[in-house]
This record gives C-alpha cells, sequence and structure tokens, in this order.
C-alpha cells in the first residue's frame, strides 16, 4: 500500500528521467500466473511463425487463396478490432463533448485500450501486406490512391493514433512527473477528441465501404449499400460492450489501482453504458431488419446461410439487447456483463460473416484459416494485453493522478 | 429520397446532413483520349493456346505445361504463374473455346481500389500493375469483380500477376504479344470503339454464327477486353451477372459524403461542447 501511495504521489523533481525509466522497465508482479502460462508458449510460437511469413511468404502460414485474398487477420484483427476499439470514441464523447461526468474516470483506460488496439491492429495490417516496406507510399510521395476507400482508412487509422496519443499524453507526463508539458498536452484535449471523434465516424463506416466493391462475392443477406451506416452503428455498442468487459475484468486484476469511490462508481457506469447500448442497438437492429426487407431476400432465409444469418440476427443481436433492456430496467450487472459478452460475440460473428464467413460463401475451395493464422492473431492479442498490463501498472490509467495535478 | 441520400444523410452526420447540392455534382470525367482494347472473336478460337504460350515468353513467366490443355471436364484459372488460360465448354453448338484474362474496364474497380496507384488505368486504355508502388494489401483482388488479380502467396516480395495486354509492346507501336501469334486471328486490337463497331459488324453480317450480344460493351461500365460468342454467354463460363454500373460507382457515394462529414461534424461536437460547457458553469454558480 505505502508504495503505490509514494508512486501516486510522486513528482520526480529530483530523480534524473532515464534513471527513473530504466527502473520503471523493470517487470514487476508474479511471474507465474495463469495468462503468463498461458501467454508465453504462444507468443513464442507466434513471433516464429512471423519470421517464417516474412521468409517464405504469406502463403506459408495462411490459407489464403486467389478468390479469398483477406481472411482472418483482416477480418478478425482489424476489422473485429477497430470495432471493439470504438469504445473511445463514444466514451470521449460522452465525457468532453457532453459534458457526463460520470464517465471521466473509465476515459484514460478506454483510450489507452483503443490507442493499443489501433497500434495492434495496423501492426497486424502490416504482417499482411506482401511488401509492407511499401506501407509509406499511401503517405508520403506521389502515389496517392485518393479514390480508394482504403487509403481513407489508412490515413484515418494514422491521425486517429495519433489524436489519441494526445488524449492520453497527459497520464504519460503525470507518469514522468513533468507538469508543464502536461498543462500544454491536456490543454489539447478537446481539439484531439473532437478530431478523434470525425475520424472515427469515417473509418468505423469506412472499414464497411471497403467491401461495398465486393458486391457479387459477398452473401445477399450480408451485402448493401449500408454496409458502412451497420458498421458504424454497431461499433457504440461493440465498443461499449468491450469497456464493460474489459472493465469488470480490470476492477479485478488492477483492484489495487482503484480508488475506493471509482469502485463504488463502477456500477453506475456499466448501468448507464447498458442504457446506451439498448438504444445502439435497437436502432442497428431496425436498420438490418429496413435492409432486409429492402433487399427482398425471404427465399434466402430457408438455406444453411439463411439460418446462420438469422442466428446473428436473432441470438447476437436481439436476444442481448433485450437483455441489455431488462438488466438495465432491473439493475442487475451480472446480466449487463452477460450481455455485453453476447453481444461481443455478436459483432464478431457479424464482422466474420461480412469480410471472411460470408464472402465467396460459394467457392469451391472455401478458406478456413489455418492454426498458424489463429496463433498469430493470438500472439498480437496478447503482447498487446502485456502492454497494457505494463501501463496500467505503472501510469495514472486506473488509479488518481498525482496529488500535483490538482493544484492548477 | 433515393437511397444513396438516406446513406449519407441517416449514417453518417445526421438528419443535420442537407448538402445534397455539393455532394451530387461531379459529372463524370469525360475520356476525350480514346481508349484501346482486343477484339475475341471466340468462334474463332481453335483452343491451340498459343497465346498462353507467348504470354509466358514476353511476360517471363514459366514455360506452360504441354499437358495441361483445356478439357470440357475442368475449368481452368489464371493464377500467379499464368495470367490468361483458355477453357474448353460443352455448349448447345458443341464444345467452344474461351479466354479467360484481364477484362481491361473503362473504370476498373481494382485500380480504384489501390491506395497506393499502383493498380492503374493508362491513358491508352490497358490497366497495369506497378511493382514500385504497390504494398501487396489485396484490396484490388477483393474490389476485381472478375477475380483477375492473382498475387503470389509464396513469395518475400510478392508481385500481382494481371494481363497488362502488353503495354510495353504497345507503347512501342507494336500489338499484343497474344494478338499478334494469334494463328486463327482470333484477336483484334484497335480502339475501343473500332472494335465495337467491327463486333456489330460482324454479327449482323452473320448472325446465325453469331449470339446477339458483346460480352464487356456494358459489362462493369464496359470493358477493353470484347468478347463475341456463337452461344448465350453463360454457356461459355462467363458472368453475366455483374452490373452495368462500374464498380467505383458503389463507393462514391461514401466517399463524396467524407468531406462534409470533415466539415459539419466537429462544427456539431464544437457546439455541443459549448452548450454543454456554458450549462455546467451557471449550474455551478447557482450552487
Ligand atoms: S495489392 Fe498492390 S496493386 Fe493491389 S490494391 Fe494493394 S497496393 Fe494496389
Amino acid at each position: 500500500m505505502n508504495s503505490i501511495e509514494n508512486i501516486a504521489s510522486r513528482d520526480n523533481a529530483g530523480q534524473p528521467i532515464w534513471k527513473f525509466l530504466m527502473s520503471e522497465l523493470k517487470p514487476r508482479g508474479k511471474y507465474f500466473t495463469p495468462f503468463n502460462i498461458i501467454s508465453v508458449p504462444i507468443i513464442l510460437v507466434g513471433l516464429v511463425l512471423i519470421v517464417i511469413r516474412f521468409i517464405y511468404g504469406i502463403g506459408s502460414i495462411t490459407n489464403l487463396t486467389q478468390e479469398v485474398p483477406w481472411g482472418l487477420w483482416i477480418g478478425f484483427d482489424v476489422v473485429t478490432g477497430v470495432a471493439f476499439a470504438g469504445g473511445a470514441y463514444v466514451i470521449t464523447f460522452m465525457v468532453y463533448i457532453l459534458n457526463i461526468k460520470k464517465y471521466h474516470s473509465i476515459v484514460r483506460v478506454t483510450v489507452l485500450n483503443g490507442f493499443l488496439a489501433y497500434v495492434f491492429y495496423a501492426g497486424a495490417l502490416l504482417l499482411d501486406l506482401g511488401k509492407p516496406w511499401n506501407v509509406i507510399n499511401p503517405i508520403i510521395g506521389n502515389s496517392f490512391g485518393v479514390s480508394s476507400v482504403l487509403f481513407l482508412v489508412a490515413w484515418h487509422f494514422l491521425l486517429y493514433m495519433m489524436a489519441q496519443l494526445i488524449e492520453f499524453s497527459p497520464a504519460i507526463a503525470e507518469w514522468i512527473g513533468a507538469k508543464r508539458a502536461r498543462k500544454i498536452l491536456s490543454s489539447m484535449t478537446i481539439a484531439a477528441v473532437i478530431f478523434g471523434i470525425t475520424l472515427s465516424t469515417l473509418h468505423q463506416s469506412g472499414l464497411g465501404a471497403l467491401f461495398l466493391m465486393a458486391k457479387e462475392k459477398i452473401h445477399p443477406l450480408w451485402y448493401s449499400e449500408f454496409i458502412p451506416i451497420m458498421f458504424f452503428v454497431s461499433s457504440i455498442f461493440a465498443g461499449l460492450s468491450m469497456v464493460i468487459f474489459e472493465g469488470s475484468i480490470s476492477h479485478k486484476v488492477f483492484s489495487d489501482q482503484i480508488s475506493e469511490k471509482n469502485h463504488k462508481a463502477h456500477k453506475g457506469i456499466i448501468h448507464g453504458l447498458s442504457k446506451i447500448c439498448t438504444i445502439a442497438m435497437f436502432a442497428y437492429f431496425f436498420l438490418q431488419v429496413l435492409t432486409f426487407v429492402h433487399g427482398k431476400h425471404w427465399d434466402l432465409l430457408n438455406t444453411p446461410m439463411g439460418y446462420w444469418y438469422l442466428t446473428e440476427m436473432i441470438g447476437f443481436v436481439l436476444l442481448p439487447m433485450i437483455l441489455y433492456f431488462y438488466s438495465y430496467r432491473t439493475q442487475n450487472i451480472f446480466l449487463i456483463k452477460l450481455a455485453a459478452i453476447i453481444t461481443m460475440i455478436g459483432i464478431i460473428i457479424n464482422r466474420l460473416n461480412v469480410t471472411v464467413i460470408g464472402f465467396r460463401w460459394d467457392a469451391p475451395n472455401p478458406y478456413y484459416p489455418s492454426w498458424m493464422e489463429i496463433v498469430v492473431t493470438l500472439t498480437v492479442l496478447f503482447i498487446e494485453i502485456w502492454i497494457f498490463r505494463w501501463i496500467v501498472r505503472r501510469l495514472p490509467v486506473l488509479r488518481e493522478s498525482p496529488s500535483w495535478v490538482k493544484d492548477h | 429520397m433515393n437511397r444513396l441520400n438516406f446513406l449519407r444523410i441517416a449514417g453518417l452526420a445526421g438528419a443535420t446532413l442537407t448538402m445534397g447540392k455539393i455532394l451530387k455534382a461531379s459529372p463524370q470525367k469525360s475520356n476525350k483520349a480514346e481508349f484501346v482494347g482486343v477484339l475475341y472473336d471466340s468462334t474463332r478460337c481453335v483452343g491451340c493456346q498459343e497465346c498462353e504460350i507467348v504470354c509466358a515468353k514476353e511476360h517471363g513467366l514459366p514455360k506452360p505445361d504441354p499437358e495441361d490443355y483445356p478439357t470440357t471436364k475442368e475449368v481452368r484459372k489464371a493464377n500467379e504463374k499464368r495470367r490468361s488460360v483458355i477453357n474448353a465448354y460443352e455448349t448447345s453448338k458443341g464444345e467452344l473455346y474461351i479466354k479467360n484474362q484481364c477484362m481491361h474496364c473503362n473504370q476498373p474497380a481494382c485500380a480504384s481500389a489501390c491506395l497506393t496507384q499502383a493498380m492503374h488505368k493508362t491513358e491508352e486504355g490497358p490497366v497495369i500493375w506497378r511493382d514500385n508502388k504497390c504494398m501487396g494489401c489485396r484490396y484490388c483482388m477483393v474490389s476485381c469483380p472478375y477475380d483477375v488479380p492473382k498475387f503470389e502467396y509464396h513469395s518475400s516480395n510478392p508481385n500481382i500477376e494481371k494481363c497488362n495486354m502488353c503495354f510495353d509492346r504497345i507503347k512501342e507501336g507494336l500489338q499484343p504479344a497474344f494478338v499478334e501469334n494469334c494463328p486463327a486471328e482470333a484477336l483484334t486490337f484497335g480502339t475501343r470503339r473500332e472494335l465495337l463497331a467491327e463486333a456489330h459488324r460482324r454479327i449482323s453480317s452473320n448472325p446465325e454464327t453469331y449470339y446477339d450480344g458483346i460480352y464487356g460493351e456494358n459489362e462493369a461500365g464496359g470493358t477493353g477486353f470484347l468478347i463475341l460468342s456463337a452461344v448465350p454467354f453463360e454457356e461459355i463460363g462467363l458472368n453475366t451477372k455483374l452490373q452495368k454500373k462500374s464498380y467505383p460507382e458503389l463507393t462514391k457515394g461514401f466517399l463524396y459524403s467524407v468531406p462534409s462529414v470533415f466539415v459539419l461534424l466537429p462544427a456539431i461536437l464544437l457546439g455541443i461542447f459549448k452548450a454543454t460547457k456554458k450549462r455546467q458553469t451557471q449550474e455551478e454558480e447557482n450552487e
């Protein structure tokens, strides 16, 4: 307890910065936690696979085909991962734009989560590029494919990462005790938030717009010109469900970091979020029904893909929506968490349906991810969690800012 | 309200986005320079695979396996080692051959998808791929309605392989290698307009030989590779379900809405921010 108190109030005035950083680099906490025991071997195998991939080509560890050029790495890591990272723009919107103080205590952790998600999913994207060294082409130089949705998405990823870094930077300044820098950085927050929300709106929908040209390749139950709107609306509750889920875990794992006050407030936060999820999911469900009626694909419902579609819509949209609504009314925190988990599974299913499962569903040799693709995906995920944990243990993310902040 | 407007309004900036005027205006760029293309008269094709062989030679690809020839039993596919293949189909008029290769669309999905302009519609007409720009994202493959671009999955510096209509030869004033070497004169090189006129002439002067239609005249917004057939197109494996509009058209609505979202949304957010802040300070004063 004493040492945490110390860290929380430190201002590092006397200590040379490099000495401080060195001491912070040392691992903390137990070595043999269940998470470490599972994640370390997987990460090691994953790193080997990544080396193999760079020597022998993408085909050496993936099952991608000429008909299905995008698989798990794009469909899950990038498209699904970014949807889950949507919590950051929703929460910053509520806290900074709508000025709802209630959610203030979860802003930092959500933004950190979002930021790391983007860094790692952009990283996963690099693994999927055939010539990653040319990734600078759309950013500098004379090779701007401005009519490309992917061009837009790539730029937005980049800019949004910067915006999130600015939003998060006061925490870094507090960590190293840079008082003046903190003041300057936090004065930039609002601008970064406004910019970030705009970027998010566009690239969340942009990820859907990527697939608009694959009109005949995506199963008609999932293809519509409204994919961009659907992706945007669903990113709201995907992100918030992730916030609920991640928050519940953090409150257990990092409970030493969280002040008494915030522990108590957490229930209220989850409860409030469940209401927003209900509304967003209702809008989403409504849109889906509208699109379905509009598309006139009644005949397709009575096919295997049709059953799968109904499973998604009823089991993973309608059901968690009702669950959110019910648990909001009855203030049942457990059920809210359950709804969050079902929603998240639903989002994974939905994104994979559009990008992988429904993509070339009729191909003679359908694509299934190889075990190696799955291991690499897990590697990316685990490294991200490692970094997240490292930061949360050191920076004022979940815990209160050091006392000197309030003097200003 | 049409559907695109609905998309813009409902999805991207809420009901406040009523800037239809700005968005709608952007007429299609008129193509002044005439595109060149190739007319493929499949009724003349004898399935000799000479075009496959010269293509491999011209572009430094592995020599085709002589054992691998078109049969009606199997649909052969182009891949990263061969840019074009001949297939045989059993049709209502007997066994017929059809060449499969890049269609060189007037408005190619692949080129509009490419974020580095590696995939590029040249002014002359051929759609070419440029090694030094490509980052290997394969978005061109996702977007191409004909599944033409192929990727070298087993290379550490993978290329996209697709027909470029022998663009280097065209620039030198030569004909594409596969056109020049076709012994049956099934292939003709020329401007797209001439080729369409010639195709129409052949159909009308020989209506019993030809199916009445030119594949590629309107498919996917029109293509540079045009196909004449003896039988309805489905019988020789051509996809007739493709839309007549060009494929980049499908993302236009989204892309046009981006600038207005960029202008309007920050303004709206700033407005709300100011309003809520004012309310808060008032509340604090009242307390
Ligand atoms: S793979 Fe290369 S050519 Fe194709 S879209 Fe990506 S960058 Fe462009």
